[in-house]
């Protein structure tokens, strides 16, 4: 069918980073993760675990330890002694409250939502606040002890448990009484030294579990605060605990990567008297389990830089969507950002925290199929752009124009639009119109005119470039929603922008009338990549739970195509994948392929050719490689997926119809870790 | 086995008046095998054709002159370099006659010796050290030679082959490795031997990329070292590495140390010696000997009339030995194949890769094997007797007369005085007067002194070939199990003999034997295993072993059936000392051709017994796992598989008539579809292994490529 020179890049050497700390809300179904670089990231558990917004307002040695959802509203706490509340819409911080306590280990907050109660380190009070429609505001400071740690509410909201150095302290809120529980210290040389109460879990029945660094789980009885149980669960940390919704089960993290679940069972079947028994242990990481929730049926934790989602089902019978582990290794937000590619010039863009590497690739001239070719010209850096706006605000999203001449950035605060002279290796920064200041989306237009900025209240800004200056053209609103706006997609005639949101939107402007052209019928998963097509102007989306449309923008309907899909429905292999597609593009030499691509292959969907059967072998290409040629026709189907490229950041398409795939290969950033605790294992 | 020829003279020279070392400064091969130049160690060259034994041209320098070093063959100019008066470096083809009107250079240094690989350059090696490629010395002669040695440091030897050479500072041994493409050169530092010692030959060859040292001590200790070639180079060989060394012989070397000889390497198992005493000889005499190394047997040997100067050189096989007043050519062999390598089974050691039980390592050793402590009479014994001892030529001597009482004391004697790190290879004349005293004397016998001599080691079937006949004659089983157990080179013929006379004793007769402990005691583990419990070994249940023999019958009756007739099985046919001595038997080497012919002899009713007894070892291996695991010497399961498959080849068609073997074939059976089975599991493993290396692996792509992808 055909063949393609590949560009294969493992030179690009993003970190992600590590995981510190969840927030699961189970009202939205929605998950918050706070990383280690201040970044905050919301997964939808509705929504096949898909990342719908990503909120960069990280800078360096700034670092979030708590993340607490009170209703829909997010809020955070870290070590600089700040709590702050994101603003979900608009993707940045709304505000930040100074506590005055010194760094926070931990904010938590009662289940009726109204009091938001924090830990201060240094001075070590456990400080309450109210929330207010539209702040919080301190209420009262319950009194000094020793650093605290960790906190959880009792679900009535009258008791805090307070997990600190030696002991657990339990506060009435009301009458603000306490009584200690003293927490034994490790045994042997560990004795000296104190004992961290990582983390408190406060029950209903006035059960404290609590996890320590001496590698206890222990149960108390909150009432008469006697020691009920202790589980001895490893050698080092126990760092984190987390509690079903209904309090049946319990899981604990631990500084060896381990998961070790306790469930509340009656110790006889048909006796009521139940114990906490230790039941499993999970191993999916390999390193420290800083963060870990437990949803109805699914243990998320992540550390080592990946996000894991394990379905805890007693008895697994068959292979099923529900039963799979999930690891997310890539934000999936941040990983259509990081990779930006000059199709004309044949240049990319890399994006960091802290600088952009504007990277020209290299040259083979020779041919030959099935071969890695000799390289002539070897890739080289071009630029390297470090960003000190602001402070030290770290890059969100970023932007290549197709020639190559202009490179957009913007940060949480402010946006840097820069025109490259490579000739002549000049950089110059362009002033900008006042209108592009929030912005999470940026992206040129295919001549390179244009610069789209999806900006606040789901609006996006067009701003026109030409040699000398740039301004202002219009901003482009619709009046649905007002989630952000997590896809720019302009066609390549410069006729339509497609957008879409995490309302699950997709709008098509008319760039020549400046309007709204139309939306296409809102479907109920998210969209996840969203593309015009050059020639036939229909509009392909692939949306989280891995389906495809097909939607004519001159008809304003599904096409015949994307009708017949639904009606056959996609291969079960297909719908299985664990990735969203993550970027759709279109081969101009033949109109009927649609490329696409998700982390672990890349696909190319040839509409001429019939839709695979649900029986038929979807991933076909081995074989059809050892067929005739006429054979081969005959059992071709349309979707041609190539898994010679694994953990695909990007693939483009550049103009001359040669591929670049950008590979960030997991075992990479695995050996970059920090190493994780030694284990003595049998015979080493 | 390896053989000399007969040898014939290529020349006789005239030894110059007392002087200890040889005429003979060097032989090199000339343009084929069958040439050699001789340079003897006053002022001539002589070119011999060996095969004729004629010399063909010879060259002499002024009187006055001196060569002092080795004449060689440059094969790529057809030339002979040799250097006089150690500055003057003489070059000349085969038509000069007169050496003085040839092509001479006098370079600035002193030169020890002229080297010249196997078509490759020549090369010179300075007194001090350095190295010159022939050809740009000579294009400037007079071109400053720099000192590598240091001061005290001093060339002792140097190899051919490859280019090394040996220096001597104090006490310690250096060996110099040079290249000459690139040049570098690297040091190794020689592990000490004793001190006083320093090594007495140096032999290099090159093998499997690797240059293999060979070197010989005073105190008979060879030692092989490899050196890759490849072997990264220290910068400016500053650096001293030291050699890592294997013995490959101690040769018995008597009291003295050694004073000239040399070892070489014939082939990758073979070295000859020259100036080491013979192990049976007496002393005095000089030998000629091939060692195989990887028996540690002395393989060939020859008495060289005259004194040996510890030289030996050898040119496509054919020995190049002065001694006395000539220079003798022996023609040698070295079959590869030898006989034990290439059919035999070698004589299994206890390798360590038993299974140990967990419970052992859990709760510690508790049979530890207690040390033989020597105890404080023995000691004392020794020293009084040390004050009237005999030396070994009078024991020899008072064997050969005296009465079996005396004689036994004495050689006792003579034992216990001996240091048992001193080798003693006059031990092997002394069996060999005691031997051939009793088959000459009926009424002499001295079983006592015999059993004390086998276990010295120092004996072995080759060196004394009557002795364990004249055992099996005088039916003196525990010393038959002592050779057995000692010597490494029976005879298949005898063995079958042994092994006869073993089967045909009757238990009665056994019992009363005393044999060696550890081979009863083995015996006696086996047969109290046999009642008692077979306990479980790491979790591994014989029970469901057996079922799984059963071949999967899914009858219970049949079940039931085939361990009925099993378990008589499991009685042991032979008494405990009767199966110790066919133990010994089966440990044996032996191969399987020699073997056969030996075996048919036997009676069917030897054959039955034999089968039976094999057969219960089979089963008690196989559903006992432990009882392979204890520390003592046994058949392994290999072992007694090869016997059963070579009584079952050399009488299949005696047993399948005979109606007493019916049961016993019948029980067999199983155990060859259980092998069968093994095998072909194993086949199919090895179908999943090979698949797996086929597995193409994950190439490393780096860091950017540019590919070609087809889809279709």
């Amino acid at each position: 069918m055909g063949e393609f020179k590949v560009h294969r890049v493992r030179f690009f050497d993003y970190m992600p980073s590590a995981i510190r700390s969840m927030a699961f809300n189970s009202q939205t179904e929605r998950l918050a993760v706070a990383r280690a670089d201040g970044a905050v990231e919301i997964f939808n558990f509705a929504d096949n675990y898909f990342q719908e917004k990503q909120i960069i307002a990280g800078r360096d040695g700034r670092s979030i330890e708590a993340l607490c959802w009170v209703g829909c509203r997010l809020f955070s706490a870290g070590l600089d002694g700040e709590i702050t509340e994101y603003d979900l819409e608009n993707l940045r911080p709304r505000y930040s409250i100074e506590a005055y306590g010194g760094p926070i280990w931990t904010i938590s907050s009662n289940s009726q939502g109204m009091q938001l109660a924090q830990a201060g380190c240094e001075d070590g009070t456990v400080k309450m606040f109210e929330v207010l429609e539209d702040r919080i505001q301190f209420q009262t400071n319950l009194s000094r002890q020793k650093r605290i740690i960790s906190l959880s509410w009792h679900p009535s909201g009258a008791q805090i448990a307070a997990g600190m150095m030696d002991m657990i302290k339990i506060f009435d809120s009301e009458t603000q009484a306490t009584h200690r529980l003293l927490v034994d210290r490790g045994v042997g040389t560990s004795k000296s030294q104190e004992v961290v109460v990582w983390s408190v879990a406060f029950l209903s029945d006035h059960t404290i579990i609590s996890g320590d660094s001496a590698g206890k789980v222990q149960i108390w009885d909150g009432l008469t605060g006697t020691l009920i149980r202790t589980h001895l669960v490893t050698k080092w940390d126990v760092l984190v605990l987390a509690v079903s919704q209904d309090e049946s089960s319990v899981i604990a993290g631990t500084s060896e990567g381990t998961i070790v679940q306790f469930q509340f069972l009656s110790s006889a079947v048909g006796q009521q008297d139940k114990l906490w028994v230790q039941t499993r242990t999970l191993k999916n990481h390999s390193h420290d389990v800083r963060a870990l929730v437990h949803t109805d049926t699914a243990v998320v934790s992540g550390m080592d830089t990946q996000l894991v989602v394990r379905p805890l089902l007693d008895k697994v019978e068959k292979y099923s969507q529900e039963s799979a582990l999930r690891k997310i290794a890539f934000p999936h937000l941040l990983q259509k950002n990081l990779v930006s590619c000059a199709k004309k010039a044949g240049l990319l863009l890399f994006q960091f925290p802290d600088h952009l590497e504007l990277w020209r690739l290299g040259e083979s001239d020779r041919n030959t199929p099935g071969e890695s070719l000799p390289v002539k010209r070897k890739p080289e850096k071009l630029i390297q752009l470090k960003t000190k706006l602001q402070g030290e605000d770290h890059i969100c999203c970023s932007a290549l124009s197709p020639c190559g001449s202009w490179l957009a950035y913007a940060t949480v605060a402010a946006v840097r639009l820069y025109r490259l002279q490579l000739s002549s290796n000049n950089v110059s920064i362009q002033k900008l119109p006042r209108e592009l200041k929030s912005v999470h989306q940026l992206c040129f237009s295919s001549d390179s005119c244009r610069l789209f900025a999806s900006s606040s209240f789901s609006s996006v800004v067009v701003v026109a470039l030409d040699q000398t200056d740039c301004k202002y053209l219009h901003t482009l609103k619709h009046k649905s929603s007002k989630q952000p706006i997590h896809i720019l997609s302009p066609s390549e005639d410069g006729q339509w922008l497609a957008t879409a949101n995490t309302d699950c939107e997709i709008h098509v402007f008319n760039l020549r009338k400046m309007k709204l052209h139309c939306s296409v019928p809102a479907y109920s998963s998210c969209p996840t990549a969203v593309s015009i097509h050059p020639t036939s102007g229909n509009l392909v989306s692939v949306h989280a739970d891995q389906q495809i449309f097909e939607f004519s923008l001159k008809q304003k309907e599904y096409s015949e195509w994307s009708r017949q899909l639904q009606r056959q429905g996609l291969h079960p292999l297909w719908l299985q994948r664990d990735t969203p597609v993550t970027q759709i593009t279109f081969n101009p030499n033949n109109p009927a392929h649609i490329m696409l691509h998700d982390v672990f292959m890349f696909c190319i969907i040839d509409q001429s050719l019939p839709l695979p059967e649900a029986k038929s072998k979807f991933y076909n290409q081995r074989i059809l490689r050892s067929l005739p040629e006429p054979q081969r026709l005959r059992e071709s189907h349309a979707f041609k997926a190539c898994k010679n490229f694994q953990h695909l950041l990007s693939v483009n398409l550049l103009e001359d119809l040669s591929l670049v795939v950008v590979e960030r290969p997991l075992v990479d950033i695995v050996s970059q870790l920090p190493a994780p605790v030694r284990q003595k294992l049998f015979a080493t | 086995m390896a053989a000399l020829c007969e040898g014939y003279t290529l020349c006789v020279f005239v030894p110059a008046a007392n002087r200890r070392s040889s005429e003979i400064k060097g032989i090199e091969e000339e343009r084929d095998s069958d040439h050699v130049i001789v340079t003897d160690s006053s002022r001539s060259v002589t070119l011999y054709k060996v095969s004729d034994q004629k010399p063909l041209g010879s060259w002499t320098v002024k009187q006055g002159q001196l060569l002092t070093c080795a004449a060689v063959f440059n094969k790529q100019t057809n030339e002979y370099v040799a250097v006089s008066d150690n500055k003057v470096i003489r070059i000349w083809k085969e038509d000069d006659i007169i050496l003085d009107k040839a092509f001479k250079a006098t370079v600035s240094a002193d030169v020890w010796s002229v080297h010249c690989a196997h078509r490759a350059e020549p090369a010179v090696l300075f007194q001090r050290g350095a190295v010159r490629l022939l050809d740009s010395l000579l294009s400037a002669p007079q071109q400053p030679i720099e000192d590598v040695l240091v001061q005290d440091e001093a060339i002792r030897s140097r190899t051919s082959v490859v280019f090394t050479h040996h220096t001597q500072k104090r006490d310690y041994h250096f060996l110099y490795l040079q290249r000459l493409k690139p040049n570098s050169v690297q040091k190794y530092r020689l592990e000490p031997e004793e001190p006083g010692l320093s090594p007495l030959s140096f032999w290099a060859s090159y093998r499997d990329k690797n240059i293999c040292l060979l070197y010989l001590y005073p105190n008979g200790h060879v030692y092989q070292s490899l050196v890759s070639v490849r072997a990264p180079v220290a910068d400016d060989g500053a650096q001293v590495v030291p050699l890592p060394r294997d013995q490959l012989l101690s040769l018995p070397v008597g009291e003295e140390l050694l004073e000239a000889a040399s070892a070489i390497f014939l082939d990758d198992a073979h070295v000859a010696v020259v100036g080491v005493p013979h192990p049976s000889a007496g002393p005095g005499k000089d030998f000629l000997c091939i060692w195989n190394t990887n028996f540690q047997t002395l393989q060939a040997a020859k008495e060289m009339a005259g004194k040996l100067y510890g030289q030996l050189w050898s040119f496509s096989s054919k020995l190049f030995i002065p001694h006395g007043k000539a220079l003798s050519v022996i023609p040698f062999s070295c079959p590869r194949s030898s006989l034990a390598s290439a059919l035999g089974k070698l004589k299994q050691s206890k390798t360590s890769t038993v299974v140990s039980s967990w419970n052992t390592i859990l709760h510690g050793e508790e049979a530890a094997a207690p040390k033989p402590v020597e105890s404080r009479k023995t000691r004392t014994t020794r020293k009084t007797q040390s004050s009237l001892s005999l030396t070994i030529d009078q024991v020899q001597d008072l064997i050969k007369t005296a009465p079996v009482e005396e004689v036994e004391k004495e050689v006792q004697g003579l034992l216990s005085r001996q240091d048992p790190k001193d080798p003693q290879p006059s031990l092997g004349q002394l069996a060999m007067a005691l031997v051939s005293r009793s088959l000459a004397d009926p009424k002499f016998y001295s079983s006592r002194a015999l059993t004390q001599l086998v276990p010295t080691r120092y004996l072995s079937h080759s060196v004394c070939p009557d002795l364990l006949p004249l055992a099996l004659e005088k039916r003196d089983y525990f010393l038959c199990q002592l050779c057995l157990l000692f010597f490494h080179d029976i005879p298949e013929a005898v063995t079958c003999a042994c092994l006869k006379a073993f089967i045909s004793l009757s238990d009665a007769d056994a019992e009363k034997l005393s044999l060696e402990p550890d081979s009863v005691s083995f015996m006696e583990m086996l047969l109290s295993n046999e009642r008692g419990q077979t306990g479980l070994q790491n979790g591994f249940s014989p029970a469901f072993c057996q079922e799984d023999r059963t071949d999967a019958v899914d009858d219970p009756k049949a079940k039931a059936k085939e361990k009925k007739k099993a378990s008589p099985q499991q009685t042991c046919p032979v008494g405990k000392h009767k199966a110790a001595l066919i133990n010994e038997i089966l440990q044996t080497a032996y191969s399987e051709a020699l073997l056969l012919p030996h075996l048919k002899d036997f009676s069917s009713d030897q054959v039955v017994l034999f089968l039976r007894y094999l057969e219960f070892l089979y089963l008690r291996y196989s559903t006992d796992g432990s009882s392979q695991t204890h520390g003592y010497r046994s058949p392994s399961l290999n072992q007694v598989m090869d016997w059963v498959c070579m009584l079952l080849d050399a009488h299949f068609t005696v047993l399948v008539m005979s109606p007493v073997a019916k049961g016993l074939l019948l029980n067999l059976q199983p155990f060859v579809k259980s092998q069968v089975r093994l095998f072909s599991e194993l086949g199919k493993i090895e179908g999943s292994l090979q698949e797996l290396s086929k597995m193409k692996m994950k190439k490393d792509v780096g860091q950017y490529s540019i590919e070609v992808i087809e889809l279709y």
